[in-house]
């Protein structure tokens, strides 16, 4: 249930210049380590959302790592996301329970509702619709997550709502 | 007189349930109306079907309430601790009379699950005082020396509850033989079998017996250091994980000289998964560790020989240490007094899918699917028929009702073609279609799996593209059996246990369920109505009211009607997308 990760150029968005700076303290810390690539990646994704190219470049450079290596880690793990992502990213969960449960209804609803397709942002960079292969609570079945709250025993409908609800609450 | 204490079920399908409210709730009556009782907190009671759970235990004895949203709490806490009367209609467990749900809990032998639920996962005096750190204590005041240690978990009969049910002392035997100065002990925690559960609740609800297990096994093999690599899907667990490790550097469980030990140093960190189910696999696991794409290697050299950073390393799994300061402090025969003759012990299960009670239990190790499922998981959900259920995740197979009668453990289970796995059990009834869910499985191993064997890569696209065709109705003769001959290939030939088992949930569904491949492929029908395309849509016009609804939602333009009139869909035109269905009031759109 991954996403595309694949670099795809005609779909680039430019946000402006990435600081590059914000990646420095996390350098430092595990510079020369045993084992460090896999956190230097999760920690400079936690800091822009993503893996911008610059930054492969830059830890590169400073951490004495080599490029391909850090693509290929980057391109094999599920986690990391080569591409900027929007504000909120909705998890719809696609395991065993949820897909017996018609978790395919929500991925659906929610295509329709936002116009995007599975592992696509909305045009405002608002939404980033995605599945993934189980969120562990399956007894809610079927359940999506966004921003770590977890949304249960849902329809599409119910789905669409709580979506909807999120984005008239945060421009309020 | 004891005080009042109530208790919140915290863990994440609680939170998820609305527990954390439930909570927030309660805490503010406390504070507010200076009520006597204590508020703690705990993690996953194994009843997800019933979160929020909330339990009261005073002077007359313990209840357990379930569905307790923020409104009933209120009305909970009012009647029972103001006006000592608990409500009887919202209690679903009591030691004191028939409740609901008293089989549930009764049924049940809690050996890996023996705290969660009972402690507070993030105090560790909470765990201490129900015999935790006891294991090791015993091991360092009796001077208990590591074979013996290896000899009693030899002779528990205890095997790996990861899914590979190899015997866990023969492991550390083996990485005890090893001479190095440097050893590794690793925890697997990177549960990705889509509908497994088992672990993230250990880690939530109790996670010193995690690190207790992991103690007594780096002294049992003399490892100095120790990893937990638990998905970063997981982010509870991993920061209640590091609560309890700092709470055991302060306690000196970890740390030098261990309980006394005089050379035993050895302390855990924790490694953050980021996504890969092949990771569960040791050693793609530990090239995981090391910070590579995670591939499995060649074996030999085993792990226990050459591990991580080319160190003696020993991997077990989450439920597998938590047995361990149990079997230490109760011993290996009482361990193997439950379970049967090569399957000693417990074994936690995720249930889930159809079925009613949906949670978390542990049973002995011989109890049969059926029990499992119907005196525990209370049977079918809207009381449907029970077709089969999936054990194992993406690696096991579908055992269909008429062999539900086999016991849970090791053999049994692998006569029917499926596997233990980790304890994933998800239901399935007369509504699921097998030929989708093998679908499903093979889509999973598909995208996970890691390229290095061609039969694996390629094979189970080749699989899939056959399964995509029959669920599109375009299925043709002798597709089965060029399914059944890619599967053995893809097992034959592939390097790890991912590719090894990527065939299984086609083949045990080929084996008990051909005629639903049949049915796909002769005669273009699912008959569990799941495969859309394979569908006709059509109005039942004694139910159509006319509403235009459908008409309207329609992308293909493919209903006519009339308002007040029965609609008519053309069958020409319909591209069986399956909007009418979902939108029709008054379920008067048929499937056949």
């Amino acid at each position: 249930m991954r996403i595309s990760r694949i670099y795809q150029k005609d779909e680039v968005v430019d946000l402006g210049p990435v600081d590059l700076s914000l990646i420095e303290p996390l350098i430092t810390k595990y510079k020369g380590k045993k084992g460090n690539m896999i956190p230097l990646l999760q920690g400079t994704q936690d800091i822009y959302g993503y893996l911008p190219r610059t930054a492969f470049e830059k830890i590169a450079a400073d951490a004495g790592l080599n490029l391909s290596d850090m693509f290929g880690v980057a391109t094999f793990y599920a986690q990391f996301r080569l591409k900027p992502v929007g504000k909120h990213i909705i998890k719809v969960c696609h395991g065993t329970a949820c897909h017996v449960q018609n978790a395919k209804e929500i991925t659906e609803a929610l295509e329709e509702a936002l116009k995007v397709k599975d592992g696509e942002t909305t045009e405002d960079r608002f939404y980033t619709l995605e599945s993934v292969a189980c969120l562990g609570c399956c007894s809610l079945a079927p359940v999506m997550m966004i921003a770590d709250t977890a949304y249960g025993k849902l329809t599409g409908n119910e789905a669409t709502k709580i979506v909807k609800n999120i984005r008239i609450m945060e421009s309020n | 007189m004891t005080k009042t204490t109530v208790t919140v079920g915290l863990g994440s399908c609680g939170i998820a349930a609305g527990a954390g409210k439930t909570y927030e709730k309660i805490k503010a009556m406390l504070d507010k109306e200076k009520m006597d009782f204590d508020l703690r907190k705990t993690s996953c009671i194994g009843m997800c079907y019933r979160e929020p759970l909330v339990e009261i235990k005073d002077e007359t004895g313990t209840y357990l309430y379930g569905d307790v949203s923020e409104d009933r709490a209120i009305e909970v806490i009012e009647k029972h601790i103001n006006q000592k009367d608990p409500i009887r209609d919202y209690i679903v467990y009591t030691d004191l009379f028939d409740a609901p749900e008293n089989n549930f809990i009764t049924s049940q032998v809690k050996i890996v699950l023996r705290n969660c639920g009972y402690i507070d996962p993030e105090s560790i005096s909470d765990y201490e005082s129900r015999e935790g750190y006891k294991a090791m204590s015993k091991i360092a005041s009796e001077k208990i020396a590591p074979e013996v240690v290896i000899q009693t978990v030899l002779d528990s009969g205890i095997r790996g509850r990861g899914g590979g049910g190899f015997p866990t002392g023969m492991k550390w035997k083996f990485a005890n033989a090893s001479k190095s100065a440097e050893k590794y002990i690793i925890c697997n925690a990177d549960e990705g079998d889509p509908g497994a559960f088992m672990d993230r609740s250990v880690l939530e609800g109790d996670p010193h017996s995690v690190l207790e297990g992991m103690i007594i096994a780096a002294y049992a093999i003399q490892a100095n250091q120790g990893v937990i690599y638990c998905r970063a899907e997981y982010p509870l667990a991993i920061k209640r994980l590091n609560i309890a490790l700092q709470q055991a550097r302060e306690k000196s469980f970890l740390g030098k000289n261990i309980c006394g030990i005089e050379g035993f140093n050895f302390d855990i960190y924790i490694k953050e998964g980021a996504g890969a189910f092949v990771c569960g696999e040791e050693t793609a696991l530990i090239a995981s560790v090391e910070g590579e794409r995670g591939m499995p290697r060649k074996r030999p050299p085993f792990p226990a020989v050459s591990g991580l950073y080319k160190k003696p390393t020993n991997i077990n799994n989450v439920e597998t240490f938590a047995n361990i300061p149990w079997i230490i402090i109760n011993g290996a025969a009482a361990y193997a007094a439950y379970g049967t003759e090569k399957s000693k012990g417990t074994k936690v299960f995720a249930l889930a899918g159809k079925v009613r009670h949906s949670g978390l239990v542990e049973v002995p190790m011989g109890m049969t699917i059926r029990e499992v499922i119907f005196r525990l998981g209370g049977g079918i959900k809207l009381d449907k028929k029970f077709k089969a259920v999936q054990l194992g995740g993406p690696s096991g197979g579908c055992i269909p009702e008429y062999l539900a009668d086999t016991i849970v453990d090791y053999d049994s289970v692998n006569a029917t073609g499926a596997i233990m796995g980790s304890g994933g059990m998800v239901v399935m009834d007369e509504t699921t279609c097998m030929v989708d869910v093998a679908k499903f499985f093979l889509d999973f191993t598909r995208k996970e799996s890691c390229g290095k064997c061609t039969f694996c890569r390629m094979g189970t696209m080749r699989m899939l593209e056959i399964l995509e065709r029959i669920t599109n109705g375009l299925g043709v003769e002798g597709d089965i059996e060029k399914l059944e001959e890619l599967a053995y290939q893809i097992k034959d030939n592939s390097l790890c246990g991912l590719g090894q088992t990527a065939p299984n949930p086609v083949l045990t569904t080929i084996k008990y369920f051909r005629d639903e491949y049949e049915a796909h492929i002769f005669h273009k029908k699912c008959p569990a109505k799941v495969c859309r395309p394979l569908l006709t849509y059509t109005v039942d016009p004694e139910k159509c009211t006319g509403c235009l609804v459908c008409l309207k939602n329609c992308p293909a333009k493919a209903i006519t009607g009339e308002r007040k009139k029965p609609h008519f869909i053309d069958q020409a035109l319909c591209t069986k997308c399956g909007v009418c269905y979902t939108k029709c009031k008054f379920a008067s759109i048929v499937l056949s």
